[in-house]
């Protein structure tokens, strides 16, 4: 824990996957911050560009898609990874968001080890030291 | 002293004139710049009707009936009148037809027929000969008036034709009118040249006539006033002022004026000048009031110079006839008695040109080619070339009707045959008049009706006119007229059937035209029309509206090839025009070239209409026939096509009818096809969203139990808050199952009910009981107003009290923060109980107002972003209140929140269960 650890945003709103999401993340040495709709998430970005985002796509106000397609335009966030957590699970719907620029996808309910390891790899190909363990 | 050969210089040097004119037009005409295209020159050329016959022959007329001679040029006036709708279609059928004369245009109208054809010549030629002779007898007579200058008395010694003059007049006639209108094969196309010569003409005997009618009135006499004057202190002129004396009665008028109007446009040299030789037929715009205007100023001398005349001359020591050249003659006027003399000869030649061309066209193509054509062993047939022989033929022709009509001049001298001929020609004409303009309007008209009425009427004008005619002259005996036909009193020809009273004219015009059209007509609706007929009688009065040229090919089914009808018209066109026929045929069909066109009906069509130009459309319909391989439609085919035309006409607004039917139904389809897609699109969305809201709670519950089980150091806190939210969100999943469970059930009737009498009150109390606990929690007042007295209601407790929980939850849900207040009132009215449920958030949208009734269709809380609950409830509720009978529904203005509403209904004698 000697690096600077990667700093993760979540962007849920629903209330007890978030809490789920922030435990595990935390647990695991992340600077986790957290955002309940798609105009908190901007919000958020603007005072600190994160490593990875966590993205549901059924957002009040803003949602998952056009939140991507954001960050995406903005170059400040270049290196900002963004993993989509989507209940509906239609490929469609993945498709849209991975041509958006999503560089990965978790449908929900997900194994909370799977998206451990998912995490762990997207921010080690971000080229950022790996928290402990 | 004018000496004959001054005469005869004058003379050939008038028709010699009329060949420069000629040759000039046609040259003009070859240079593409027609001199004879516009609306003067065409009318100038219809004053063809006034031949010598009027220009003598009116003033003859007047001296002896006085206004009499008035009816010729009434009738032509009148019948002007309705050129638009008579001679435009005429003109507009020949030109589509391509028909080449009256002969060709009766034939034609009634099936193409030989016989009808055939017919319409002879009469015509019968009865047009004697005119042409007239017309050569008034040169003649004119001739040797002059050459008794100054003296005003006829001389009438005949000589022999190798010394007349007239015999070489009538040759120069033939020559001219064999150069000037045989120079095309196709009879159709326009004599440019002789068209400009007989315009010329009409110009030279208007100009001599009222040159001669100036000299008589204001030379001789001191104006119209002065002639009139003059004329009336003479008790046998005055008279002849006066209607009904010496001027006829008023049937001669009446019949006069009848003749006339057919002949304007039936004479053989009518036809030829405003159908065949028309260039546009908006010419006739102008013919339709400047024709009558130059009747008029031809006229308007006729009664000065004949009382000038009468007063003049001692009586009877003059021909009447003859009053406009012995007037200047006697007064010494040289020039003038020249030009008098010049006009008379225009009028003359002028009618003698056009009729031969006309009568020529007809004997050729409508008497010799078709009994050419059908004689096997001459194997014309078989010709390669018939271009020639056809040139000759018509050729030949004109120089058989000038020799016929110099052989009846010659023969018949002053017979009275020949001076009364005018009117006979004109009564004989008139025979045409059913055929044509029934055929022109009637679609009814057959070839067995028009062939009977023209036989019927033929014959009567030869027995009751002809004939009469011929006994007055001497050569049948008198006894003819006077004791009629082996004695039989009622078959005297000039009093038939014992008709007295009337004038030979009128009594014969009588007869013929009641036993033509009556023939006409009966035959016509006794027997029905074979197709060919009915084919073309559609043609005919439907001109305006069908399309040229696929309009006669209609009803044509068969086979030919492209080269065989391009050798068929060469051999009558000669090969070089029949090529040109093609590129033309060609070009007006798009067609690149004339390798490319294909033999199909409009260019049968086509072939036989360029062939009809040339031999007549009878000739050309046999001609086409044999190289074209023709399954004849039957006539009860053609009456199959009627019938089924018929028929459809009948169910044509039964079909719109269906037509209409149909639209209505296809528009219900696409939306009933519009609603299943959008169906289809909410099941998707159904499932789709009832997968989201399961797999939310699911989520949390893998995630946490998970979570427990991988960090057992935990501590207590934790895992009884993990703990506590794997169980609610159990409890959610449990609830959100149970709702879909319940709608599915709702919605296919399968559902439990239980009814009792429910009193709202109590259902009401157990609502607001068991959400006590969360409206304390949120601060949320709640105001209920429930009267005293209440009627009972037939529903299901615990489904009405699951409506109430819904509404009043949402109510909860979505009322202002701040200051959280709802309210519930229970109404009873006269069918129904109704309960209202109002909040004070922030309202629903109207577009809103309708989707929140429909499965997981959520307003989103503004506050939250975050919509509350399954999605479902609202539209169970629906699904129960109107299963009772009630109605639910909402009324809100945004920002000012929202009423839930909804009844039900009280059974009809409602006072049974008030509540205590």
């Amino acid at each position: 824990m000697n690096a600077i650890p990667s700093r993760v945003l979540i962007v849920e709103d629903e209330e007890s996957i978030l809490l789920s999401l922030e435990f595990l993340l935390g647990k695991e040495g992340y600077a986790v911050n957290t955002a309940r709709d798609g105009a908190a998430a901007l919000r958020a970005l603007q005072t600190q560009a994160p490593d990875l985002i966590l993205l549901d796509i059924m957002l009040p106000l803003i949602d998952g898609f056009e939140l991507c397609r954001l960050i995406r335009e903005n170059p400040a966030l270049r290196g900002t990874r963004i993993m989509l957590l989507t209940a509906r699970g239609r490929e469609a719907e993945i498709a849209r968001g991975m041509a958006l620029g999503a560089d990965a996808y978790l449908t929900k309910p997900f194994s909370t080890r799977e998206l451990m390891d998912r995490v762990r790899r997207l921010l080690s190909e971000n080229g950022k030291p790996q928290p402990a363990g | 002293m004018l000496t004959g050969a001054l005469i005869v210089v004058i003379s050939f040097t008038y028709v010699g004139l009329l060949f420069a004119i000629a040759y000039y037009g046609d040259k003009r005409a070859d240079a593409g710049r027609s001199i004879i295209a516009n609306p003067y020159i065409y009318t100038l050329s219809l004053a063809v009707y006034c031949t010598s016959w009027t220009f003598y022959g009116s003033v003859g007329r007047a001296a002896t009936s006085g206004i009499g001679f008035l009816p010729i040029y009434i009738g032509p006036t009148l019948m002007a009148a309705l050129w638009w709708y008579v001679l435009l279609k005429m003109i507009r059928i020949s030109k589509v037809h391509r028909i080449t004369s009256i002969a060709d245009f009766i034939a034609s109208r009634y099936g193409k027929s030989h016989l009808l054809g055939g017919l319409v010549t002879i009469i015509a030629v019968l009865g047009i000969v004697p005119y042409i002779a007239l017309q050569l007898k008034a040169i003649s007579a004119s001739f040797s008036t002059m050459l008794q200058y100054p003296n005003a008395v006829a001389s009438t010694t005949s000589q022999p034709f190798l010394q007349d003059n007239t015999f070489y007049i009538a040759m120069l006639l033939a020559a001219f009118t064999i150069l000037f209108g045989t120079r095309h094969l196709d009879a159709t196309e326009r004599h440019e040249g002789l068209v400009a010569a007989i315009a010329f003409e009409a110009i030279v005997k208007l100009v001599a006539f009222i040159a001669v009618g100036v000299f008589v009135t204001w030379g001789m006499f001191d104006g119209f006033a002065d002639v009139f004057a003059k004329a009336a202190a003479v008790p046998e002129l005055n008279a002849l002022l006066v209607q009904g004396g010496a001027a006829g009665n008023y049937t001669t008028w009446a019949s006069l004026t009848v003749l006339s109007m057919l002949a304007i446009i039936l004479l053989p040299r009518q036809f030829q000048v405003a159908v065949v030789e028309n260039v546009n037929e908006r010419h006739l715009n102008k013919a339709i009031w400047l024709f009558p205007l130059y009747l008029f100023a031809i006229n308007i001398f006729v009664l000065p110079i004949a009382l000038g005349g009468l007063m003049h001359f001692p009586a009877g020591t003059v021909d009447a006839d003859t009053f406009v050249l012995t007037l200047p003659m006697a007064e010494h006027k040289t020039w003038l008695a020249l030009l008098a003399f010049v006009g008379g000869l225009s009028a003359s030649t002028g009618m003698v040109i056009v009729e031969t061309i006309a009568l020529s066209t007809m004997v050729c193509n409508d008497l010799v080619m078709p009994i050419l054509l059908r004689w096997k062993f001459l194997q014309l047939t078989e010709r390669p070339d018939l271009s020639g022989l056809l040139l000759g033929i018509r050729r030949s022709a004109i120089v058989v009707v000038l020799a016929l009509g110099y052989g009846y001049f010659y023969l018949a001298g002053e017979a009275y045959a020949l001076v009364s001929i005018g009117l006979i020609s004109f009564t004989a004409v008139a025979q045409f008049a059913p055929a044509m303009i029934g055929g022109l309007f009637w679609k009814g008209g057959t070839r067995l009706g028009a062939l009977c009425g023209l036989s019927a009427g033929f014959l009567i004008w030869l027995y009751s006119l002809l004939l009469p005619s011929f006994a007055k002259s001497g050569w049948l005996p008198i006894t003819f007229l006077t004791e009629g036909i082996m004695g039989f009193d009622l078959l005297k020809p000039q009093q038939l059937f014992g008709l007295d009273g009337l004038d030979d004219i009128s009594h014969c015009l009588f007869w013929s035209m009641i036993a033509n059209v009556g023939c006409y007509v009966g035959f016509s609706l006794w027997r029905r029309p074979t197709a060919n007929e009915h084919s073309q009688a559609n043609l005919f009065v439907d001109v305006f509206r069908h399309v040229v040229p696929g309009g006669g090919s209609r009803f044509w089914r068969g086979s030919a090839t492209v080269a065989d009808l391009q050798t068929l018209l060469g051999r009558f066109i000669g090969p070089e025009r029949a090529n040109e026929a093609f590129a033309a045929y060609a070009r007006s069909q798009g067609i690149p070239g004339i390798e490319q066109v294909t033999a199909n009906a409009v260019l049968v069509h086509y072939v036989e209409s360029q062939i009809a130009g040339a031999i007549g459309s009878a000739s050309a319909r046999d001609m086409v026939a044999s190289v074209v391989v023709e399954e004849p439609l039957a006539l009860n085919e053609v009456m199959a096509i009627i019938d089924e035309a018929s028929q459809a006409l009948a169910y044509s607004r039964q079909l719109e009818q269906k037509s209409r039917e149909l639209e209505a139904a296809t528009n219900e389809l696409r939306d009933a096809n519009q609603r299943l897609q959008e169906l289809d699109r909410l099941k998707d969305d159904f499932i789709s969203t009832v997968t989201h809201e399961l797999r939310t709670p699911l989520t949390s519950i893998r995630a946490f139990s998970e979570i427990l089980s991988d960090n057992p150091q935990l501590d207590q806190e934790q895992r009884s808050k993990f703990l506590g939210i794997i169980t609610r969100e159990s409890e959610r999943l449990t609830r959100l199952i149970n709702q879909v469970l319940d709608l599915a059930k709702l919605e296919s009737g399968a559902a439990d009910w239980h009814p009792s009498e429910v009193d709202m009150r109590e259902v009401l109390d157990d609502a607001v009981a068991a959400l006590s606990q969360i409206y304390k929690e949120r601060h949320i007042t709640l105001d209920t107003r429930v009267p005293e007295h209440l009627p009972l209601v037939m529903a299901d407790r615990d489904r009405i009290t699951q409506v109430m929980l819904n509404l009043l939850s949402n109510a909860a849900n979505f009322c202002d923060k701040a200051d959280s207040r709802v309210s519930v009132a229970l109404i009873a009215e006269f069918a129904a109980l109704r309960v209202e449920i109002t909040d004070n958030g922030v309202g629903i949208s109207a577009a809103d107002q309708v989707v929140i009734f429909e499965k997981f269709r959520q307003v989103s809380d503004m506050s939250s972003g975050k919509p509350r609950g399954s999605g479902l409830g609202l539209a169970i509720s629906r699904e129960i209140i109107q299963h009772f009978g009630g109605r639910l529904w909402v009324e809100s203005t945004p920002g000012r929140g929202a009423k839930f509403s909804f009844t039900l209904p009280l059974p009809r004698n409602s006072a049974n269960f008030l509540a205590a």
